[in-house]
């Protein structure tokens, strides 16, 4: 396929509680080429979400080195990556995390808002955002007034509002209902095929099966995807 | 992100958030509220005591005199009327007579003086006339009477044109004072006031108690002081332990530190309820940490940089702070008002202490909207989003 667009390589995190060293990554090393649909497939506690946030560039990691786009990450003071995470990365979490006091529609310009988009381009394309989730007639609503799962087309859309090239998702259907679930992963994979980078983050086969590339990790380490990994994780 | 879209940021957030909004606004009501109140009723009272004071006659200067070697005599009090900043002299004999009419018989305070006296003491008839220099001439057996005296003999009926046994004789009355109420704790409306000869028969003494002298202008009454106490000192030279001359300013000044003090009081008491409406505005924002912070940690998630935030957070404070104040400002002056009528407290209220007060809690309430958002901006968006 393509050129890698993320690069890691020896990524060390560690978090001390109380007495106890806990390695939620430890030496991860993978390359990520532009276009790929990656799942990324662990039990709970692996470190998985911890991967996810120093992926988006939420976290620095503490040792190793990470190039998006070729540029270290490392090396970027905090409004460098609050520009990297406007414009290159957009991230859907679990709990969607939308602002509960703005609308729908509000909640989806905010990336836009941040990065300086005049206003009436701004609703314009926040309008079109929800559209393509297919909720075009729900941009007035609260968060409060959605169901869980328009709440995480909300957060797709609002992900995809600044048409960043990769897009980060951390268990986005661990909170919805299986038919919710096959629905949003639908849109994740209309997604990858105009060509967003996808990066998913499951403990559910059978969603992680939907990507054509699969890595498992556990306790803070990554394998490439084995067949014999299928069968170690057929319990989640 | 641009100033704009900021201030309209922050004004969607005060809508969204009405009750912590609302409370917000109340601290700062309370306290810039009842700092008006306060320092405008102190206040008020301090300009209350002032008319009173000038309610004695304005520029006044007062000879008294003690014991009885010296004789205050009519013709050497003229020459204090030659000075260069006196207006106008009145000198005064005074003394206690008994008033009789039909059945009723009262000790009323008599002043015998001129016709100076109305001006110099600001001492005006509602009805009627007061008396003349001509009356003291003749030596009239006429008197102008106070309010109270008025109505203690005559009641409801006009006095002027009745006659009043004063001491056995009868004296016509010409005319009757506009009240003046109780100043300084003498009733200035039960008196007598007779021309200067008349009264001088009637307390059986020539011997003249008091001058009041009235300056032409405010600014020269210490000048004119001076030049009459060396008046007096040439006029009765070794005599300067007889008599004093005063200055109504020293009276003024003295009652002056006085309601400073009270001012002072009233302002602490106000600066309290300040602090307190401070505290709230301070909890209010304190209790909302943690929703902001979870607020703050998806912001910066999605490509908010740090003065994005500060700024959302200090234009909300400053929007809160400022409406809670102007708010305040009208609720204090309405009340005040309200105050002012129904208690009858003069009120009086001053520029400085509304701006004072609307900036200190101005103040306060962006250090305390900001200082928070502040610390939860520095967090790293992931620690900022487990917040709870
Ligand atoms: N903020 C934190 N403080 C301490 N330990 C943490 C923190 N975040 C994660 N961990 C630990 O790191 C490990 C990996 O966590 P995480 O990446 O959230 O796992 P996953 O998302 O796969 O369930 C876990 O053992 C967790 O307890
Ligand atoms: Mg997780």
């Amino acid at each position: 396929m393509g050129k890698p667009i993320i690069q890691i390589s020896n990524l060390m995190k560690t978090y001390k509680l109380g007495g106890e060293t806990v390695h939620a990554l430890n030496d991860v090393s993978i390359e990520i080429e532009q276009g790929e649909f990656l799942a990324i497939i662990g039990p709970s506690g692996s470190g998985k979400s911890t991967l996810m946030n120093m992926l988006g560039c939420l976290d620095r990691p503490q040792s190793g080195k990470y190039l998006l786009d070729g540029k270290d990450i490392g090396k970027m003071n905090d409004n460098q990556l609050a520009t990297i995470r406007n414009q290159k990365i957009g991230f859907i979490f679990q709990n969607f995390n939308l602002l509960t006091k703005l609308s729908a529609l509000e909640n989806v310009e905010l990336p836009l808002l941040y990065s300086g988009v005049p206003v009436k381009e701004r609703r314009e394309r926040a309008l079109e955002g929800l559209n393509k989730v297919g909720l075009k007639d729900r941009a007035g609503h609260l968060p409060t007034q959605l169901s869980g799962g328009q709440q995480q087309r909300v957060a797709i859309a609002r992900a995809l509002v600044g048409n960043p090239a990769i897009l980060l998702a951390d268990e986005p259907t661990g909170a919805l209902d299986s038919k919710t679930s096959k629905e949003i992963l639908l849109v994740m994979k209309e997604l990858n095929e105009l060509g967003h980078t996808i990066i998913l983050i499951t403990h559910d086969l059978e969603i992680a099966k939907q990507a054509n590339r699969m890595v498992s990790i556990q306790d803070g380490q990554l394998q490439e995807n084995g067949g014999e990994l299928v069968g170690d994780f057929a319990i989640y | 992100m641009g100033i704009l879209p900021s201030i309209k940021m922050a004004l969607k957030s005060i809508k969204g958030n009405k009750l912590r909004s609302a409370l917000t606004m109340l601290g700062m009501v309370i306290g810039v509220s009842s700092v008006i109140i306060l320092v405008s009723i102190a206040q008020g009272s301090a300009q209350n005591v002032t008319s009173q004071i000038n309610n004695l006659g304005t520029n006044l200067l007062t000879i008294n005199t003690f014991g009885t070697d010296l004789a205050l005599t009519e013709d050497k009090i003229s020459e204090l009327s030659k000075l260069n900043g006196v207006k106008a002299v009145s000198p005064v004999v005074s003394g206690r007579v008994n008033v009789k009419k039909d059945r009723t018989t009262s000790q009323v305070s008599l002043t015998g003086t001129n016709a100076a006296y109305s001006t110099v003491r600001d001492a005006k008839v509602s009805s009627g006339r007061f008396i003349t220099d001509l009356d003291l001439e003749y030596r009239q057996k006429i008197a102008v009477i106070g309010a109270d005296t008025a109505s203690t003999f005559f009641g409801t009926d006009n006095p002027v044109g009745q006659y009043l046994q004063i001491e056995g004789t009868s004296f016509k009355v010409v005319g009757v004072l506009v009240s003046k109420g109780s100043s300084m704790g003498q009733s200035g409306d039960n008196v007598i006031i007779v021309p200067l000869s008349t009264g001088q028969r009637l307390v059986k003494s020539t011997t003249i108690n008091q001058v009041y002298l009235q300056g032409k202008s405010q600014e020269q009454m210490d000048f004119v002081m001076n030049e009459v106490e060396m008046k007096m000192a040439s006029l009765y030279p070794s005599k300067s332990d007889s008599y004093s001359v005063t200055n109504q300013q020293d009276l003024m000044d003295t009652m002056s530190s006085v309601t400073d003090t009270m001012t002072m009081m009233l302002g602490g008491i106000a600066s309290i309820s300040l602090l307190v409406g401070g505290i709230g505005i301070m909890n209010i924002m304190l209790v909302s940490v943690s929703e902001r912070t979870k607020e703050i940690g998806i912001r910066k998630a999605i490509g908010a940089k740090r003065r994005d935030v500060l700024l959302q957070f200090l234009i909300e404070a400053v929007v809160l702070s400022g409406v809670g104040g102007i708010i305040g400002i009208l609720t204090g002056v309405g009340l005040g008002k309200i105050v002012s009528t129904l208690a009858g407290l003069t009120v009086s209220f001053s520029t400085s202490v509304i701006v004072l007060s609307f900036l200190f809690s101005l103040i306060v309430g962006v250090i305390f909207g900001v200082f928070p958002a502040n610390k939860a901006s520095k967090l790293n968006p992931i620690q900022a989003l487990r917040y709870e």
